[in-house]
């Protein structure tokens, strides 16, 4: 029995995800405090059309609108008990879009991250945590999700818990933490030691990678960094379409849809299978997305130099990684046995 | 670690060993040894504000500036901060008690709006870690809620987080209104989250922005001791 996505693999060198959900819904109405995942079921109409404009735009594969759908978010807006019945609707309405389509198109179930600090330096259980992924990841497949795209984790305890709570509803699953800092997801995980962290899970990942963090710069660096620590799983991109600006008083991503296009192109080249954008990107940005991805041929893997001549500057120097592996460490005078 | 060494017998070492071995262990995370070691300092007569500086918060601006630098990270700093909290939990009577100069007390919370809190706890920790008391609104705040608390709470700081492009502007309104009831200047005003920068924090009229925890952490150590030079001066 295999499941959509990898099917899709068997026929297709790269897949287009799709871009951004929280930027589209409030450009749809959504006020902002408000949890987008009630509007599965109090306004499903504009849920359609945020799945509808990714699919129109190209997109091989998208997310359902189940980010903050685990317990401990909802719970900010007193829906703690509407666990199931919010990500059952993201995933019924994500399956009914794709259905129409005409082609294979992926429905895959987004399960954000807690939000809590994991033990022990923080409150949050790794059994609690399995615990609320297992409750969104079952929803999500009752409502007909092909398979689980947990997204945005830093903390590789958290990464591990979402595996384990995939393997506990039987579910394929894609996984991407948020590299923010430095190079490194806030919990300071490198590019390297997320390839390391996901070739020890029992239940791997049907594919991995990168999502939102800095800019597309950043994004693909990391994607590098994953190839380089010589890898064979399917490596996904999805990064923001450039970086915030702070304008006359208005804010905007500054990434244009013919930069995301050329971000496209230079994932795959990175080794990206399946690409796709994250905050700021709209079905405007996908449909350039894809226009470059089907007309530009493949090219060679590229050096840092090109991917900052073509997206701009990266964030940091070093995202510890390579020969920076080796970053400065304090010397400990002594230790307490 | 691969140098295997005898233990280290906290109430064996004189002072001028312990307070750095104080030091390596608040580095560590070690919470059992920190609230041992703040204990055996107290029992030499040590006061307790001598020991929050010098063993407590000297040890933190270290873990601090080993996370500015990239070579510790977020959960080694929480470690340390939960070490440093719990030698605080043994002071903090004391320091009341002896009438001792207090790190400050912030107020903090995401702006209307915002329900992206995770930055907001790892700061509202750290802060914790390095002394200061908080005071966390949580999540969706508007600004009565900020004002309120600030007030009620005789806060030093007012801490504002937000993580989304559309929730950032509102930054600026509770700092207008706090020119317009003319408080203003009663409180530090200090701004953070991902999309934020300087010259945003600026244009808004915060009095700081904190791209990290860490700088956040500075800062308000910054601010207070100009704070106290002032009332001292003045």
């Amino acid at each position: 029995m295999t499941d959509a996505l990898s099917r899709l693999f068997e026929t297709r060198d790269w897949l287009l995800a799709d871009g951004a959900t929280g930027t589209n819904l409030f450009n749809m109405g959504l006020s902002s405090g408000d949890a987008p995942e009630l509007w599965n079921v109090d306004a499903p109409d504009k849920i359609r059309a945020l799945y509808a404009g990714a699919v129109d735009a190209g997109s091989d594969l998208f997310l359902t609108n189940s980010f903050g759908g685990n317990a401990s978010r909802l719970k900010l807006h007193d829906a703690q008990n509407r666990v199931g019945e919010l990500n059952r609707a993201a995933a019924e309405l994500g399956r009914e879009i794709a259905d129409k389509a005409g082609h294979p198109v992926v429905v895959a179930g987004s399960v954000g991250p807690t939000g809590e600090i994991m033990e022990p330096m923080g409150a949050l259980s790794y059994a609690d945590a399995v615990e609320m992924f297992h409750e969104q990841a079952e929803a999500l497949k009752e409502g007909g999700a092909d398979v689980l795209w947990v997204e945005t984790i830093s903390a590789p305890e958290e990464y591990k818990a979402a595996a384990e709570a995939a393997a506990r509803a039987d579910m394929p699953w894609c996984g991407t933490m948020s590299f923010d800092t430095a190079g490194r997801t806030m919990m300071g995980v490198t590019s390297a030691a997320m390839v390391d962290l996901v070739e020890k899970l029992p239940n791997p990942p049907l594919a991995f990678g990168a999502n939102c963090g800095v800019g597309a710069s950043d994004l693909l660096r990391t994607v590098l960094g994953f190839a380089a620590a010589g890898t064979e799983r399917a490596l996904i991109a999805k990064g923001n379409a450039g970086i915030p600006k702070y304008v006359d008083g208005h804010i905007h991503y500054d990434g244009t849809p013919d930069l995301m296009a050329d971000y496209a192109v230079l994932a795959r080249d990175c080794g990206a299978k399946i690409i796709g954008g994250c905050c700021g990107t709209t079905p405007e940005h996908l449909r350039a997305m894809r226009a470059a991805l089907e007309t530009r041929p493949k090219g060679p893997r590229p050096t840092l130099d090109q991917i900052t001549a073509a997206l701009g500057a990266f964030s940091s120097a070093s995202d510890g990684t390579g020969e920076d592996a080796d970053a400065p460490a304090r010397t400990r005078r002594r230790r307490r046995g | 670690m691969a140098e295997e060494e005898d233990d280290i017998i906290l109430s064996e070492l004189p002072d001028e060993e312990l307070v750095p071995q104080m030091h390596d262990d608040l580095y560590d995370g070690l919470k059992e040894e920190i609230e041992e070691g703040v204990n055996i300092l107290l029992e030499r007569g040590w006061a307790p504000y001598k020991i929050l500086t010098e063993a407590l918060v000297a040890g933190m601006t270290i873990v601090g500036k080993d996370f500015r630098d990239g070579i510790l990270f977020v959960p080694e700093v929480l470690l340390a901060a939960n070490a440093m909290k719990a030698g605080m939990a043994i002071l903090k009577p004391l320091l009341a008690e002896t009438g001792a100069p207090r790190m400050g007390k912030m107020v903090i919370g995401t702006v209307k709006g915002d329900i992206h809190d995770i930055g907001k706890n790892l700061v509202g920790m750290m802060m914790e870690g390095a002394g200061f008391e908080i005071i966390d609104l949580g999540i969706n705040n508007p600004v009565e809620n900020y004002l309120d608390a600030a007030a009620r709470e005789e806060a030093d700081i007012v801490g504002m987080s937000a993580l989304l492009t559309t929730t950032m502007p509102y930054m600026k309104v509770v700092i207008d209104t706090m020119v317009e009831q003319g408080i203003r200047d009663n409180y530090i005003v200090m701004v953070g989250g991902a999309p934020l920068n300087e010259e945003f924090g600026k244009a808004i009229g915060a009095d700081g922005y904190c791209r990290d925890a860490a700088v956040a952490v500075e800062m308000a150590k910054d601010f207070m001791s100009r704070k106290h030079n002032q009332m001292a001066a003045g």
